[in-house]
Formats: C-alpha cells, structure tokens, sequence
C-alpha cells in the first residue's frame, strides 16, 4: 500500500519534469491553394474548394493571359 | 495537374524589369529585397539576350537538402516554400542555389541578416490562405485566388511564362517552332533536372565525376 502510494507521488510530482519535444518543428501543413482565400478578391469562374475547377481555371488563365498564337489567331 | 514552373523565353526579354517592379508592387517587398531580377548577358553587344531570374522551384532543390533547420517544403504544385518562423538565416541555402534566389533582408544595424526571403511563386506561406500574417510574411497568395504568379502575368513581351508545367511547354514550344530558334530555355536543366532544350544532350567521358 505505503508502495503504491508512493509510486503514484512520484509520477504526479515528476510529471512536471517532463521535457518537452524540441526537435525543430515546421508548420508544413499549408492549406492547398485550391481552397481558396475565403475573401471576394478572387479569380472568377471557379470554385474555392473544387480541385478540379481550380486547375482548370488557372490552365485556361495561362493560355488565355500567356499564349498570344491562341489569343490573336 | 503537373508542376508549376517558369519559362523565361530569352527570345522576347526586353528588359524591362517589369516582372521586378510587379513583385515587388504585388508583394510589398522591402528595399535591399528582389524576388526577381533581370539579367543581361552579353549587354551592350550584339545579340545580347537577357533572362528574368528568380527561384525556379527546383524538382530536387538544393535549398532544400542543405538548410540545417528544415524549413523548406514542396507543396502538391510543386512550388518550393519555406517557414520565415523556423529560417535562422543562416544563409547556406544562398550559397546552394544556383539561380541565386535566396535573398537577405539587411536593413537592421550593422546590416544584421534577417530571415531568408525568396520568390514563392505567388503562393504564400504556411499561415492560412489570404491571412494578413501570410501577406507580411510572405506577400500574396495569387495561387489560391485562381490568379498565376504576378511577374508572367504582367510581363508585357510574355518573355515570362508561368503555370502549370505541361501548359507552359506547350506554348514554349508552340513558339519556337513558329520562328525556329530560340529553343533554349535557360535554367531549365538545372531546375528541372533534363537536357536543355535545343541542346544535344553531351556524354560524360568515362570515370568523370557527375
């Protein structure tokens, strides 16, 4: 009994001496850009959250905004 | 969708540094800081061609294996970013990249170096979407506002082409066969691991080092 007892002291006194982690973290869970900003200054014609509309929008951006043959002829 | 990546066609360059101005317009970029920079080689003479350099977010980016703290990181699009919260600007990875894109704030007292700032392809950071403390940090996130990058989209000449790797090619490609030259895309074989276009692919002599 007098064991236990002391036992479960020990484990609530040293649990304050608990080091924490201190290996070098990086926030490298940046949210994808296809979710969008959740603001009105957007592109339109897609929809934020829609993978697939994003990727389509920023194609038909890239051949319309950087492709003068497609643009002119 | 492929890789994003940059095109910057040394054919159509006129080096007007409009690509610098618009980063540092769209990002707030501190002075001492460019992103982007116009390089001329051969400037005066004939034939002079200059090229618009900036971080190429390169497949197997040398920033990446050398920073000692690991605060780079490739997102789904393949663009290079990088932590400004974990960056001890060190400064290896300027020394590492071969485009010359990490740069230094010094704008403290004896020019103390600050976090490493760097092109990040109009994507931000790690902080959330559009957030105020991404803007400061990083500046705009054009990508997640269905945008490309601020630098292609203003250049006047279309010399810089940025996107989507497949759709970039294609145009790239589209143009040098209506004029038949210009194949050379400058930085590519660096950045992207393969053979210049244009260019024959040359065999390394036996018991050379790689």
């Amino acid at each position: 009994m007098k064991h236990t007892l002391f036992t479960l002291l020990a484990v609530v006194a040293l649990s304050a001496c608990s080091e924490k982690p201190q290996a070098l973290e990086s926030n490298k869970y940046d949210s994808s850009a296809y979710t969008g900003t959740g603001k009105a200054f957007v592109a339109k014609d897609w929809k934020p959250g829609d993978k697939a509309s994003w990727e389509s929008q920023l194609k038909a951006r890239s051949q319309y905004g950087q492709n003068d043959y497609t643009r002119m002829n | 969708m492929a890789r994003m990546k940059f095109v910057c066609d040394a054919e159509r360059c006129i080096e007007c540094n409009g690509c610098v101005t618009a980063c540092k317009n769209e990002h707030e970029v501190p002075w001492g800081v460019n992103r982007r920079r116009v390089v001329t080689l051969n400037d005066g003479a004939p034939g002079e061609k200059s090229i618009s350099v900036a971080c190429m977010h390169c497949s197997d980016a040398p920033c990446m294996a050398v920073c000692p703290v690991n605060c780079f990181y490739r997102t789904d699009e393949g663009v290079v970013l990088h932590d400004k919260d974990v960056c001890i600007g060190c400064g290896y990875c300027a020394y590492a990249c071969p485009f010359g894109a990490p740069q230094f704030p010094s704008a403290g007292t004896f020019g103390v170096r600050g976090k490493m700032d760097k092109c990040t392809f109009c994507a931000g950071g790690p902080e959330a979407n559009g957030s105020q403390a991404e803007f400061e940090k990083y500046g705009r996130n054009r990508l997640a506002e269905g945008k490309l990058p601020a630098c292609a989209e203003m250049c006047s000449t279309k010399a810089l082409i940025a996107g989507d790797g497949d759709v970039v090619a294609d145009i790239f490609r589209n143009r040098v066969l209506r004029r038949g030259k210009g194949a050379e895309v400058w930085g590519w074989g660096t950045a992207y691991g393969s053979k210049q276009a244009g260019q024959p692919g040359v065999a390394a002599p036996e018991g050379a080092k790689s």
